[in-house]
């Protein structure tokens, strides 16, 4: 169970090293429990759940102000999921957090689970909106951002998107218009692995100069390294300070990241590890916790 | 295309869109209007007017607009999304199953300038898909309102619905429809003439046409019954299986002939009542032309439904 804090971001007492440490052991689990998932299932998304892990270990266990007891408060903060796909790190840290049993994780992808292969709101406590098809989660995030500055609230939204994403047009439409309307309390997270499903980000459909096309829409943004679980946790409390507005992070990550075999290889984009690959994912990642 | 004044006893239900909306949002701080540049064909200048920080315009962008109008639902807030329905429900068509539907959001989506409306605009601007496109998205509530008092109970009673709520709304004008003791509810549909030879089953500005031919079928000794079915989605399909009982049914809608009202009808009949039927509709892509021109043009006047009537019931006239 995750302790909810309500305290102001930068009132807390314990040290960037020390919450560092708790996220990456928490990111750890994540990827031990996720891998596991997706072998019971057969399918899953591996290598976009692991390079988002580490960020979303970061939101769940340290930065997001959320109550697991209460998923529907009006004042939480909001994570939208916008690269759907990557259920095995959302669900991992939604159980992490409390907001559901632990042996839910067991029924990913089986009939009748709430565990769907898109995360689904309606299911599972803790989702904001149904995502999966590419491209929903921005405009969805930049609404609830609209309705906390309506209501001069201060609950704050943050948003992960894959980089692949980034080639649909609704998410420049959103980016467009969260600049315009100066949305500070939004911000959005680019998972840059640089890898989309059969190929590189730059070979498909290029993506760079990617900070700059996000400054041109009216945003400030940042670039960090999406495995440093206390650069991730200094630019997400960075990002938590008021402001006018909106700010894209970058983060630099790589695809299966933490499983030396997975890493960088677009085939683990959708691949599922036999038992003898699975068991080599578990050693490496019990060895680099000192199991 | 510009804001003529309807004749004298006509109406644009669009004013009781927005005055609806207006006096709502009054007592109820959580109605937001969200539009796409379509604030002067929406006609919600006064709303903006009168509640500036409400009234959200995303430019032209109608993806964005339902995935925000799903995000201010997700914030607490009643978002009446706005905008020409030829492009809010194309455009933005998974928006409003991913976003909307399937999440459940409580979002009101109000399609503007329905049907032919835009008639000389050309295919592009028809909506004459969108019913049959938005029927087909589970748990969204699809109401195609006749005349200014049901789009204004439509709107109210969207409010008091929690879910996405599709409403599709003409700028044509329209007759205020007579009605003895006026009860609008989502789901049911209202029988404005009684009759046993034969039904009519329209919405929206198809209504008025079936009211016209049913008095021209009693003038041959026809008595047709003619039901206002302005909710398509969930369908009363007690108001269908009593008005198959009566042996014919016409249907009359300003959209495509088949997949609309006319689809959902014919559904249901095919599996559980059986029955001869008309399904009166555009055809596909139309030509260039007026709205009522297109309208006659095609059959969907009184005399169309009185002629499908006809020939259905095997009647020879003159």
């Amino acid at each position: 169970m995750v302790s909810v804090d309500r305290r102001s971001r930068g009132a807390r007492a314990e040290s960037l090293e020390n919450r560092a440490a708790h996220v990456r052991e928490r990111a750890n689990w994540m990827r031990r429990r996720l891998l596991r998932m997706i072998v019971d299932a057969g399918q899953g998304h591996p290598g976009g759940d692991l390079s988002a892990t580490d960020v979303i270990s970061s939101l769940y266990f340290d930065i997001l102000r959320i109550d697991p007891a209460a998923p529907n408060a009006p004042d939480r903060d909001r994570f939208v999921m916008s690269k759907g796909h990557c259920t095995g790190a959302l669900y991992s840290a939604l159980a992490g957090a409390g907001f559901f049993p632990e042996a839910d994780l067991d029924t990913y992808l089986k009939p009748e689970s709430r565990l769907n292969g898109h995360p689904n709101r309606t299911y599972l406590p803790g989702v904001e909106t149904n995502t999966g098809p590419l491209g929903h989660g921005l405009p969805v995030a930049v609404g609830i951002a609209v309705a906390a500055q309506i209501d001069e609230a201060d609950y704050r939204v943050f948003v992960l998107t894959g980089d692949g994403e980034l080639q649909e047009g609704s998410m420049w439409e959103a980016a467009m218009f969260a600049g315009h309307r100066g949305l500070g309390q939004l911000t959005v997270i680019v998972d840059r692995n640089r890898l989309q499903q059969g190929a590189g980000t730059e070979d498909t459909n290029a993506l760079e100069p990617l900070a700059d096309k996000w400054r041109a829409f009216g945003w400030e943004v940042e670039e960090m390294d999406g495995h440093d679980h206390a650069a991730v946790l200094a630019t997400l409390d960075a990002a938590c300070e008021p402001r006018d507005k909106p700010r894209c992070i970058i983060a630099n990550t790589f695809k299966g990241h933490g499983v030396s075999f997975m890493e960088n290889q677009a085939s683990w984009h959708h691949g599922v590890p036999n038992a003898e690959q699975y068991a080599q994912a578990i050693a490496e990642l019990e060895a680099e916790m000192g199991q | 295309m510009s804001a003529a004044a309807a004749p004298t006893g006509m109406f644009d239900c669009r004013d009781a869109y927005v005055h609806t909306i207006e006096e709502l949002a009054v007592a109820d701080e959580r109605i937001v209007a969200v539009v796409n540049d379509s604030v002067g064909s929406s006609k919600l200048g006064k709303f903006r007017d009168r509640f500036p920080r409400r009234l959200i315009n995303v430019g032209i962008a109608e993806q964005n607009m339902v995935g925000v109008g799903a995000g201010l639902a997700n914030g607490g807030k009643i978002p009446f999304v706005s905008g020409a329905s030829c492009f809010l429900s194309a455009r933005a068509l998974e928006q409003i199953k991913a976003d909307c539907a399937y999440s459940q959001a409580n979002v009101k989506l109000c399609g503007i300038s329905s049907g032919v409306a835009y008639g000389e605009l050309g295919a592009t601007h028809h909506s004459i898909e969108d019913v049959a496109w938005l029927r087909a998205i589970d748990k969204l509530t699809v109401i195609v309102p006749a005349d200014p008092w049901e789009t204004a109970e439509a709107i109210k009673a969207a409010v008091a619905h929690d879910g996405p709520v599709y409403i599709r709304i003409s700028r044509m004008p329209v007759p205020e429809l007579a009605r003895d003791k006026p009860v609008f509810n989502i789901g049911k549909a209202e029988t404005l003439r009684a009759g046993g030879d034969i039904a009519i089953i329209a919405n929206g500005t198809l209504v008025h046409r079936a009211l016209a031919a049913a008095e021209a079928l009693a003038a041959e000794g026809v008595s047709a019954r003619v039901i206002n079915m302005a909710t398509v989605s969930p369908i009363d399909t007690r108001a269908i299986a009593d008005a198959a009982a009566t042996g014919s049914i016409v249907t009359a809608e300003e959209g495509l002939a088949h997949g609309g009202l006319g689809g959902a009808v014919a559904e249901y009949c095919a599996q559980n009542v059986p029955v001869r039927m008309r399904m009166l509709g555009f055809p596909g892509f139309l030509p260039t032309g007026s709205a009522a021109w297109l309208m006659d043009r095609f059959g969907l006047n009184a005399d169309g439904i009185a002629a499908a009537a006809r020939d259905l019931l095997g009647v020879k006239v003159g």
